[in-house]
C-alpha cells in the first residue's frame, strides 16, 4: 500500500515537474532522494521536491510527520542525510558552500529562541553574523521592527516579552536578512489563538507586500489554506500529496490525507450499483449515493466534508435524485467555536457542523433523532487498491 | 550590545589589575636561589626574618625558606630537594652524614626544650629535675599529654625522653599524636589542658595566649641544638652547592652569632636562642 | 572576644597604614588566583564547550569526571605538583618549585574542573534549539560557540566566582608548592597559617578578614554585573 503511494506520488512528482519546465522560472530549490534515518526508523524520505522561486509551500501533517525534519534537513541543520540539495541549481555542499547557502536562508522556529539581549539586538543578530556595517544593520532593523509593529520594544529585553512580542522579534529577525527562502516551522504553535490569529493576519499581509519564497510548516490545516500557493500533506516522514490548495483540499488521494484535511466521515464499503458515472455503495446497511468512476463490486472510502451536512428534524418533501438523506440519533455534540460539532449514527457515523443558531432553531440535543443530508457530489471517492 | 561592552570593560578592567598587580611586586630573580629546609620553630620564632634580609643584602642570594618538621626538612636534604638545612635533630643528622647526603655539619646555637602543663598540674611534675621522671609521672597519672608525631626536632627528642623513663606511649589512650607544628601544639594543649614538650623560643613567642606554665627546664636531655647540614652536591648534582655554603658560613659567622645571642631579648625579655658556632656539641649544657 | 576586636582592629590599622607587607601579600594573592583563574577560564570555556557541544562514546564517564574534578582536594593537587616539580622530578628542569609560578599552576588545576563544570552545566541548560537556530542565522561554527557562552554568561559568572573564590581561599597546595617563603610566595592564606602557628592570632585574624573582605569586593563586583544583565 504505501510502495504503490510512492509509485503514485512519483507519478505526480514528474507531472510537476513538467509544468516547472514548461513555466518560465527554473525552481529556486530543489531536493532529491531526501533520507534521513535514526538508527532503523526512516525519519525522512523524500525523492523529489521543488520549490518555485517566489511560491509559498505549506507542509501540513500531524505531529511527528517529518515537516520539522524536512525543513532541518533542507536547511542544512540535521545532519548526517542521504541525497542532494540543489539551490538555483549548484549542487550544495559541492558547488556551493553550506555556509554561504545557508546565509541565503532564514530559519523560524516552534520556539522564539531569542538571545538574552534587547529586541534589537535580536533582529540584528543575523546580519550581525553576516559582518554588516552597524549603520545599514540599524535601517534593516528599524524597517522590521516596524514591519512587526514592535518598534516600541526596541531596548526591552528580550525575556521579558510575552509570547506574541518574542515571535514577531523571532520573525523580524529572520525577515531582516532578506532571505530567498524563508523557512518557517510551525511559528504559530505556542501562542494562543487571538495572539496567533493577529500574527497570522499580519503574515498574509507582508507575504502579499514583499515577494519571498517560503516553506511553512504547520499542522493547522487553516494556517495552511490562508497562506499557502501549494500545500504538501506530510505523514510518516513521506509527502503523500503536493499540490495547489483547491486540488489537495478537493481532490486527497487516500483516507489520510482526506482525514487530515478535514474529511471527518470516511467511510469504506463495496459499489452495489452503478449508473454512469452515478453510483451507490452498501456502508452499514444503508445505500450511499455518489459520482465518480469505478467497477462495480469494488470497493471504495467515501470521504464527507462535515460542512457539507444538512441536518432537519422534519426531511424535506422534495428530495432530489443527487441527495442522500438519513435518519439518525444524534450521539454527540461538541462546541468548536464558531460551529457546533455534531455527531450521528445513521448506521453508519456521520459528523456534520451546524451553527449554534440552528442547534438551537431545530433543538438539537445529545439522544434526539435527525435526517442527515448532503450531496451526492459533495462525497470525495478514493478508490481503494486490492491487495 | 552597550551592555555587553560594559560588562565587558569591567571583567578585562578587573583581570588587567590582576595583571598589573604583578608590577607592584618586585619579582625577583630565581638563579641565585636558594633552598633552606628549616624546622618550623626557626621560622616561627621570627629568627630567619631577622637573618635571611642580611644575608641577601650582602650575598645577592635568593633564600626560599621552607618551614617544615625537621624530619621533612632531612628527607628534602636526603632527596637533594633543598640545599642547605637548618635543623634540630642530631641523632637524625648524623645519620645522613653518614651515609653521604649531608656534609660540613656545623653547630649554630641551642635553646632548650621545655615540658609545659596546664595550671593544675595534675600530674604534679613541677620542679621535677629529670625530665625522664617528670613522663613517668604524667604516665602514672594517665593525665592527656599531646605529642607533635612529625618526626620533627621536638618529636624526636620527646621520643629520647620517654625511651630513657622506660614509656612506650603509643597507643596509651592518654596520649594523642597530632601532627600539628610546635605552635599550634601549644595551642591545642592550652586549650585541652593537656601536656606537652615545647621549645622555649615557640613556647615565649606564645606565652601571652597560652596561659601556660613551665614545669619542668634544666635536664640535660632537654638541650635543643641547631646545626647546619650543606647538602652533598656530589649526590645531586642539581643542588646550589655554592649558595647552601655560603648560608651555612654565614649562620656561623660572628655578625650572625651576635644577632642571634640578642634575638628576642628586645621582645620576650631574655633571649631565645645561645650561638654555639665552634663549641663542641658534647659539651653543652655541662 | 578581645582577641577578636583587637585582630579587627589590627586589620584596618594594617590596611589603612597600608603595611608594605600586607598589601605586599594581598596584591600577590591577587595576582596568582586572578592569573589561575584566567588561565582555569581559557581551559575550562574551551573544554567545557567542546563537551558540552560535541557527542562521543563515553561522554557520560569524562563527565563524571569533570565533576569529580570540581571538588579536587587542593592538598592533593599541592602533592603531585611538588612531585613533579621537584629538582629530580620529571619537570624538574623548569626549576618552579617555590615559586609564584608553581602556586599558580597548582591553583589553575584546582580552579579548571570547577570552571569546566560549570561551563558545561551552563552550556547544557540552553535550549537544544538555540545552536541550530543561531546556525540558521548563517553563523559559523565558531561563530556559534561564541554566541553560546555569551548566551551562558550569567552561569559562566558564576563560574569565575566559584572558581576565584576556590583558589584565593585555598592554603594546602599554595603552601606546599609555594614554600610560604616572605616577600615572594606568602599569600594570604599561608601567611594566615603561619601568624597562627606564630601565636600572632591578631595578625592571623587581620590577615583573614582581609581575605574576606577581598572576595567579598571582587563577588560584589561580579554581582553588580549579573543584576545588570537581569532583564527590568
Amino acid at each position: 500500500m504505501r510502495n504503490s503511494n510512492i509509485l503514485k506520488d512519483e507519478a505526480l512528482y514528474s507531472m510537476v515537474d513538467a509544468k516547472m519546465v514548461m513555466s518560465e522560472s527554473k525552481p529556486i530549490l530543489e531536493a532529491r532522494n531526501l533520507e534521513v534515518r535514526k538508527g532503523d526508523t526512516r525519519l525522512l524520505a523524500v525523492p523529489c521536491l521543488l520549490i518555485r522561486e517566489g511560491e509559498i509551500l505549506c507542509l501540513v501533517g500531524p505531529n511527528g510527520a517529518g515537516k520539522t525534519t524536512l525543513l532541518q534537513t533542507l536547511s542544512y541543520l540535521l545532519k548526517p542525510f542521504q541525497g542532494e540539495i540543489f539551490f538555483r541549481g549548484k549542487k550544495v555542499g559541492a558547488n556551493h558552500s553550506v555556509l554561504e547557502y545557508r546565509r541565503k536562508l532564514a530559519m523560524v522556529f516552534q520556539e522564539p529562541l531569542l538571545f538574552d539581549t534587547t529586541v534589537f539586538e535580536n533582529v540584528a543578530s543575523g546580519l550581525k553574523i553576516r559582518g554588516m556595517k552597524r549603520g545599514e544593520i540599524h535601517d534593516r532593523v528599524i524597517e522590521q521592527l516596524e514591519r512587526f509593529g514592535i518598534n516600541h520594544l526596541h531596548d526591552r529585553s528580550a525575556k521579558t516579552l510575552s509570547g506574541g512580542e518574542a515571535q514577531r522579534t523571532s520573525l523580524a529577525r529572520a525577515f531582516a536578512l532578506q532571505p530567498e527562502i524563508l523557512l518557517l516551522d510551525e511559528p504559530f504553535a505556542s501562542l494562543d489563538p487571538p495572539t496567533r490569529n493577529s500574527l497570522i493576519e499580519d503574515l498574509e499581509h507582508i507575504f502579499q507586500q514583499i515577494q519571498t519564497t517560503a516553506i511553512f510548516a504547520t499542522h493547522d490545516r487553516l494556517e495552511a489554506l490562508r497562506l499557502s500557493d501549494r500545500i504538501a500533506v506530510m505523514n510518516g516522514g513521506e509527502i503523500l500529496q503536493i499540490g495547489s490548495s483547491e486540488e489537495v483540499m478537493n481532490h486527497p488521494v487516500n483516507e489520510l490525507v482526506a482525514s487530515f484535511l478535514g474529511m471527518e466521515t470516511i467511510l469504506t464499503g463495496k459499489v452495489i450499483k452503478r449508473n454512469g458515472r452515478a453510483f451507490i455503495t452498501s456502508i452499514g446497511g444503508q445505500e450511499i449515493e455518489s459520482v465518480g468512476e469505478v467497477h462495480l463490486g469494488e470497493a471504495v472510502t467515501l470521504c464527507i466534508r462535515p460542512e457539507n451536512v444538512t441536518l432537519s428534524v422534519h426531511p424535506s418533501k422534495e428530495v432530489t435524485s443527487a441527495t442522500n438523506v438519513f435518519p439518525g440519533k444524534i450521539v454527540k455534540i461538541v462546541p468548536l467555536g464558531l460551529y457546533q460539532k455534531v455527531q450521528l449514527n445513521c448506521g453508519f457515523p456521520l459528523v456534520a457542523y451546524v451553527t449554534h443558531h440552528s442547534l438551537e432553531n431545530l433543538s438539537l440535543r445529545e439522544g434526539r433523532e435527525a435526517a442527515a443530508s448532503f450531496k451526492a457530489t459533495a462525497i470525495h471517492v478514493i478508490r481503494r487498491k486490492e491487495r | 550590545m552597550k551592555k555587553w561592552n560594559k560588562s565587558q570593560v569591567i571583567l578585562s578592567l578587573i583581570f588587567g589589575l590582576f595583571i598589573m598587580s604583578g608590577f607592584v611586586v618586585p619579582v625577583q630573580g630565581v638563579q641565585k636561589a636558594i633552598i633552606l629546609a628549616t624546622t618550623t620553630s626557626t621560622q616561627d620564632s621570627g629568627l630567619l626574618d631577622v637573618l635571611i634580609p642580611i644575608f641577601e643584602k650582602k650575598t645577592g642570594y635568593f633564600v626560599k625558606t621552607i618551614a617544615v618538621g625537621s624530619g621533612q626538612a632531612m628527607a628534602m636534604g636526603q632527596k637533594g630537594e633543598a640545599d642547605v638545612l637548618l635543623v634540630h635533630s642530631p641523632a637524625a643528622e648524623k645519620k645522613i652524614v653518614a651515609e653521604g647526603y649531608g656534609i660540613n655539619r656545623r653547630i649554630i646555637m641551642h635553646n632548650d626544650f621545655i615540658i609545659v602543663g596546664p595550671p593544675g598540674d595534675s600530674a604534679k611534675i613541677k620542679g621535677i629535675k629529670l625530665a625522664s621522671e617528670a613522663f613517668k609521672k604524667i604516665a602514672s597519672a594517665q593525665a592527656l599529654f599531646l605529642s607533635r608525631s612529625d618526626k620533627s626536632g621536638t618529636h624526636v627528642k620527646e621520643m629520647d625522653i620517654w625511651k630513657a623513663a622506660g614509656i612506650k606511649p603509643e597507643g596509651e589512650k592518654w596520649y594523642q599524636q597530632t601532627g600539628l607544628g610546635m605552635g599550634q601544639i601549644l595551642s591545642v594543649a592550652a586549650e585541652k589542658k593537656g601536656y606537652t614538650l615545647a621549645d622555649r623560643g615557640t613556647y615565649l613567642a606564645l606565652k601571652k595566649n597560652l596561659g601556660f606554665d613551665i614545669l619542668v627546664e634544666g635536664d640535660a636531655i632537654l638541650l635543643n641544638i641547631y646545626h647546619v647540614v650543606e647538602v652533598n652536591p656530589s649526590k645531586w648534582p642539581k643542588v646550589n652547592a655554592g649558595g647552601g655554603k655560603a648560608f651555612a658560613d654565614f649562620m656561623v659567622s660572628k655578625e650572625t652569632q651576635e644577632i642571634i645571642k640578642t634575638f628576642g631579648v628586645d621582645k620576650f625579655g631574655s633571649p631565645l636562642f645561645f650561638p654555639d658556632a665552634g663549641k663542641k656539641e658534647e659539651k653543652l649544657g655541662k | 572576644m578581645d582577641l577578636i576586636l583587637e585582630g579587627i582592629k589590627k586589620a584596618f590599622y594594617l590596611l589603612f597604614t597600608f603595611d608594605p607587607e600586607v598589601i605586599g601579600i594581598t596584591f600577590l594573592s591577587l595576582k596568582v588566583s586572578g592569573i589561575a583563574t584566567l588561565i582555569s577560564l581559557f581551559i575550562g570555556i574551551s573544554a567545557g564547550v567542546t563537551v558540552a557541544l560535541s557527542r562521543f562514546i563515553g561522554k557520560r564517564i569524562v563527565v563524571s569526571l569533570i565533576n569529580t574534578g570540581m571538588g579536587l582536594p587542593p592538598v592533593v593537587v599541592g602533592l603531585f605538583v611538588t612531585i613533579f616539580l621537584w629538582r629530580n622530578g620529571p619537570l624538574g628542569f623548569l626549576e618552579i618549585l617555590y615559586t609564584p609560578t608553581a602556586m599558580i599552576i597548582a591553583q589553575a588545576i584546582i580552579a579548571t574542573p570547577i570552571v569546566t563544570g560549570i561551563t558545561l552545566a551552563a552550556i547544557q541548560q540552553l535550549p537544544q534549539k538555540l545552536q541550530l537556530q543561531i546556525l540558521a542565522l548563517g553563523a559559523t561554527r565558531l561563530q556559534m560557540v561564541w554566541i553560546l557562552i555569551k548566551e551562558a554568561r550569567l552561569p559562566l559568572l558564576a563560574g569565575v566566582m566559584a572558581g576565584f573564590g576556590g583558589v584565593i581561599s585555598e592554603v594546602g597546595a599554595s603552601i606546599m608548592v609555594g614554600g610560604n617563603i616572605k616577600g615572594y610566595s606568602r599569600v594570604l592564606t599561608t601567611a594566615t597559617v603561619m601568624e597562627t602557628s606564630r601565636g600572632n592570632f591578631d595578625i592571623a585574624i587581620a590577615l583573614g578578614i582581609i581575605l574576606l573582605l577581598l572576595a567579598y569586593f571582587i563577588n560584589l563586583i561580579l554581582t553588580q554585573i549579573q543584576q545588570r544583565e537581569r532583564p527590568r
